[in-house]
C-alpha cells in the first residue's frame, strides 16, 4: 500500500503551482468574472499547451492518457487559484461524456480537438427540477426522420454560451425505472431551435446557463451512446467529474487555510498577533483537520474511480458529502478570522466563499451524497 | 497511488481472518461499544491476549529479539482492520502495548529490554501509566510528584491521578521531577515503577459510570533502584513525548477498529428498535443523515490514517494528518454515543439492571464513558493547540 504521490505527480503539482501563480492571479480571475467568456484565448491555449486539457484522455485522441489521480493534483492547483473558464464543463463534463459514450468516430471528432483547445464542450442535465438522478431528465427527444427533435429547458448548465458541442440529456422513453430511456446527444453550436441565456451568478468564477430547446433537430448520428440506455455511463461521467470537484475544493480550501493562518501571524491586536489567541487557534485547527479530512476522503475516490473499485461509488459520495461541508465551513471560517477585511470585495476570500457555495451544490450537496452513502451501506 | 497489498500481505490477511473466525471466545459476548475494556471482563481479555499473542498477532512491528514479529505497519493496519470485521474483543494491556513497550524498546538498556516487552505482550504483566496529577493534567510538565536520589535509590513521593488500569497494573510508566532548579520540562525523569513495591497505595476513584475504572496513586518513600530509569536522568520529557507519535498512530488503528465495530453495532442498534418500539430508526430521513455521517467520519479516519502510514513506510515523519487523528476521532465517538442514546429515545434513561435497558444498558454505560474521550490523552483543546502551533506555526502565548 502506498497512500502517497508520486514523484512525477509531485511535479505536475509544482509545475501547475508555478504556471497558476503566474498566469491565473488574483487581478486574472477578476477581470474574467466581469466578461461572459470567463477566459481569454491566451490562457486557453497555454492550458493545451501544458496538455492539461487532454491530460485524461488516450493519446490517440491527443490526451495525456494519465488518471484520475493525477488529475486530483491538477484539481487542486486550479481550486487554489479559483481558475475561471470553461475547463471543468469541456475537459470533465462534455469531453469525459463523449470520451465515455462515444463511438470511436465521435471521440475522434471531437476528443482531439478539445485537448488542442479548438473547441470547448459541456453537458446539459439538469432541469429547473434541480435534481441529479434520472428522473430530474424530462426533456424529450423524439426520433423521426433521420434523426431526432429535443424540447424542454436545461438549468445550470455550465458554459453553454462558450461550448461548441453541448452533450444534451434527454428522454427518448418512458421506462420501468426513470434510468430507463435516458439518452445523450451531440447538439453543436448555432442548433436551430436552441437558445442559451448566460445567467447572473453569485460566484461570478462560474458561469451557468439556461438553455431551452425548442423543436431543437439533430441528426441520427448525434446520438451518444446506446439509445435509452445512456444512464449507467452518464453516472459514470458524473461520479468521475465528482472526484475532479472534490480535488478542486480540497485545493480552495486549503488556500483559504493558508491565506487564514499567515494573516493569524501578522494581525496584531491587544498588542499580539490574533495567531497567539485560542479563539482563533482552534478554529484554525478545526479547519486545517477539515482540509485533511476532505483530502483523504477526495485522494481515496480518485484513486478507487482509476482502479474502478467496486467502492467507486461509495467513496465518491463520502468525499462528496465531506468536502462541501467543509470548503463551505473553512471558508466561512477564514472569513470571520480575518474580521473585516474578509467582507470586503478587495480581499480574495470571498472569490472562495462563493466558489465553495457554488461548488457545494454542483453534482449533490452534502445531505443529498449522504443519503447515497446510506444507500449504498444498505441502510 | 496503491490501496492494494502484497501477495504476503493478501496471505497474511487471509490466515488471520480464519484465525479469527476460529478462536474468538465463545463467552465473549459483543458489548456495543467501542470502550477500552471493562473491569468485569477483565479475566476473558487476560485470556485472549495470551491467545492472540501466543498465534503470534500481538507486538507486530516489535523486534523479533523482544517477543515482536518485525513487521511493518501494514501488517499492524490489516490486524486492526481484521479485528474490526471479526468484532473481536479489545487488548487488554493496551498501554504496555501501544505505549510502554515501544518506548522500552526506543529507550531502554539491553536488559531492560530483555526484561520488559515480552511480558507485555504475553499480557503477564500489565502497564499503567502514571503521568496525570492533580495540579498537571494539560499541563502536565508541571508535575509535582518528586524522586530524590538516595544511594542507589530514587525515593518517589507524590500522587498520580485518573490512572487507568492501576488497581490491576503490574507496572507504571511513571513521570517523577528529580531536578527542582532545571526548567519544567528538563527536570523530569522516566521510571518503570514496579506497583507492588512499599509505599505505592492505589485508591479506585468512582467515575460517571459508577465503576471504579481509574485511581489515585499514591506514592510515600517509596524507593526504586537507579536501574529503572529509562532513557536518562531528567530526560523524561523527551522519552515520554517522542513515542507519543506513534503511539498515537498504533493506538489510533486500534480506536478506528473498535469505532467502526461501535457504528456497526449501532445500526444494528436501530433496527432492533424498530422491533422494540415499533419505530422505523433506519428509515427516517433525519437518522439516516446521521448514521451516514459517521459512516463517512469513520471511513475518513481509515484512509487518514492510510495516509499517515505511507509517510512513515517512506521514512518520513507522521504530519498533519497523524496529530488530527486523535480529535477527528474523539470527536466521531462522542457523536456515536450521543446517537446511539437518540436512537433509544425514551429508553436511554435506563440503566442495567432494567428488564427494559436495551441490550441490558449497554450503551448508557458507553454514552457516558466517551464524555472522557475529549478529556484523556491530551483534551482536544490542547490537540488543537498542538495542531495550531506545531502544525500551522501559529504563535505561542
Amino acid at each position: 500500500m502506498d497512500f502517497g504521490f508520486s514523484q512525477e505527480q509531485d511535479l505536475l503539482r509544482s509545475t501547475a503551482r508555478k504556471f497558476l501563480e503566474n498566469e491565473c492571479t488574483s487581478t486574472f480571475v477578476r477581470a474574467r468574472m466581469e466578461e461572459p467568456a470567463g477566459v481569454t484565448d491566451d490562457f486557453w491555449m497555454k492550458l493545451a499547451e501544458q496538455g492539461w486539457l487532454g491530460l485524461i484522455y488516450p493519446e490517440e485522441y491527443g490526451g495525456s492518457d494519465l488518471g484520475f489521480v493525477d488529475l486530483t493534483v491538477l484539481m487542486e492547483e486550479m481550486g487554489r487559484c479559483v481558475m475561471p473558464g470553461p475547463f471543468f464543463s469541456t475537459v470533465l463534463l462534455g469531453g469525459l461524456a463523449i470520451l465515455e459514450a462515444g463511438s470511436p468516430e465521435q471521440k475522434k471528432e471531437w476528443l482531439p480537438k478539445i485537448a488542442a483547445g479548438q473547441a470547448k464542450a459541456t453537458l446539459a442535465l439538469t432541469e429547473p427540477n434541480a435534481r441529479w438522478d434520472a428522473a430530474g431528465v424530462t426533456v424529450t427527444a423524439k426520433e423521426g426522420k433521420g434523426g431526432f427533435v429535443l424540447n424542454g429547458t436545461k438549468l445550470f448548465v455550465p458554459d453553454a454560451h462558450l461550448a461548441d458541442v453541448s452533450v444534451v440529456v434527454a428522454r427518448t422513453a418512458e421506462g420501468k425505472s426513470p434510468e430507463d430511456g435516458v439518452s445523450l446527444f451531440l447538439v453543436p453550436k448555432g442548433t436551430k431551435g436552441v437558445e442559451v441565456k448566460l445567467l447572473p451568478t453569485m460566484d461570478q468564477t462560474r458561469k451557468l446557463c439556461e438553455v431551452t430547446l425548442k423543436d431543437a433537430a439533430v441528426p441520427a448520428g448525434a446520438l451518444l451512446g446506446t439509445k435509452g440506455g445512456a444512464w449507467p455511463t452518464l453516472a459514470r461521467v458524473l461520479q468521475r467529474a465528482t472526484v475532479a470537484l472534490c480535488a478542486e475544493m480540497c485545493g480552495g480550501a486549503q488556500r483559504v487555510l493558508d491565506m487564514t493562518t499567515e494573516y493569524a501571524k501578522i494581525r496584531v491586536a491587544f498588542g499580539k498577533p490574533i495567531g497567539t489567541y485560542q479563539g482563533v487557534k482552534h478554529k484554525a485547527a478545526d479547519m486545517l483537520v477539515d482540509v485533511e479530512n476532505a483530502k483523504s476522503l477526495t485522494y481515496y475516490a480518485a484513486w478507487a474511480a482509476d482502479e474502478n473499485s467496486p467502492e467507486t461509488a461509495l467513496a465518491i459520495s463520502m468525499a462528496k458529502a465531506y468536502a462541501s461541508d467543509a470548503y463551505r465551513k473553512v471558508s466561512a471560517t477564514g472569513i470571520q478570522l480575518h474580521g473585516g477585511i474578509g467582507f470586503t470585495w478587495e480581499h480574495d476570500l470571498h472569490l472562495y466563499f462563493k466558489r465553495a457555495k457554488a461548488s457545494e451544490f454542483t453534482f449533490g450537496a452534502a445531505t443529498y451524497h449522504r443519503e447515497r452513502v446510506a444507500q449504498l451501506i444498505n441502510l | 497511488m496503491d490501496f492494494s497489498l502484497t501477495p504476503e500481505q493478501e496471505t497474511f490477511r487471509q490466515t488471520l481472518r480464519a484465525w479469527l473466525k476460529a478462536n474468538i471466545p465463545r463467552e465473549w459476548k459483543h458489548q456495543g461499544s467501542s470502550e477500552i475494556p471493562r473491569v468485569e471482563a477483565y479475566q476473558i481479555l487476560k485470556k485472549w491476549q495470551r491467545t492472540l499473542h501466543e498465534a503470534g498477532y500481538i507486538g507486530l512491528t516489535w523486534p523479533k529479539e523482544y517477543g515482536g514479529r518485525g513487521l511493518t505497519f501494514m501488517e499492524e493496519l490489516i490486524l486492526a482492520q481484521e479485528m474490526a470485521l471479526a468484532k473481536a474483543p479489545p487488548i487488554l494491556n493496551v498501554l504496555g502495548v501501544g505505549m510502554a513497550g515501544p518506548t522500552i524498546i526506543a529507550y531502554g538498556t539491553e536488559e531492560q529490554k530483555k526484561r520488559y516487552p515480552a511480558k507485555i505482550l504475553s499480557c503477564e504483566e500489565i502497564w499503567c501509566q502514571g503521568y496525570s496529577e492533580p495540579n498537571a493534567g494539560s499541563d502536565l510538565a508541571s508535575l509535582q510528584t518528586r524522586a530524590v536520589k538516595d544511594g542507589e535509590h530514587w525515593v518517589i513521593n507524590g500522587q498520580k491521578v485518573w490512572t487507568s488500569f492501576a488497581h490491576v497494573s503490574e507496572w507504571m510508566m511513571l513521570l517523577a521531577r528529580t531536578d527542582l532548579a532545571a526548567p519544567k520540562h528538563k527536570g523530569i525523569t522516566y521510571f518503570l515503577l514496579d506497583m507492588k513495591l512499599p509505599g505505592v497505595t492505589v485508591k479506585p476513584l468512582k467515575q460517571i459510570t459508577g465503576e471504579d475504572e481509574f485511581n489515585e496513586v499514591f506514592f510515600d518513600n517509596v524507593r526504586v533502584h537507579e536501574s529503572q530509569v529509562l532513557g536518562g536522568v531528567n530526560n523524561g520529557w523527551q522519552v515520554g513525548i517522542t513515542t507519543l507519535m506513534y503511539e498515537r498512530l498504533t493506538l489510533g488503528f486500534a480506536l478506528q477498529t473498535r469505532l467502526r465495530i461501535a457504528l456497526e453495532s449501532l445500526i444494528e442498534l436501530a433496527r432492533r428498535m424498530e422491533k422494540t418500539s415499533g419505530r422505523a430508526v433506519t428509515r427516517e430521513p433525519a437518522m439516516r443523515q446521521k448514521l451516514a455521517q459517521l459512516w463517512i467520519d469513520t471511513e475518513c479516519l481509515r484512509v487518514t490514517g492510510a495516509r499517515a502510514i505511507t509517510k512513515l513506510l517512506r521514512g518520513e515523519m507522521p504530519g498533519p494528518e497523524a496529530s488530527a487523528g486523535k480529535m477527528v476521532w474523539v470527536e466521531t465517538h462522542q457523536r456515536l454515543q450521543e446517537l446511539a442514546m437518540e436512537i433509544e429515545g425514551p429508553y436511554a434513561q435506563l440503566w442495567k439492571g432494567s428488564e427494559w435497558a436495551v441490550e441490558g444498558g449497554v450503551w448508557q454505560h458507553s454514552f457516558l464513558r466517551s464524555r472522557a474521550n475529549s478529556i484523556e490523552g491530551g483534551t482536544t483543546e490542547i490537540q488543537k493547540n498542538i495542531i495550531a502551533e506545531r502544525v500551522l506555526g501559529l504563535p505561542k502565548d
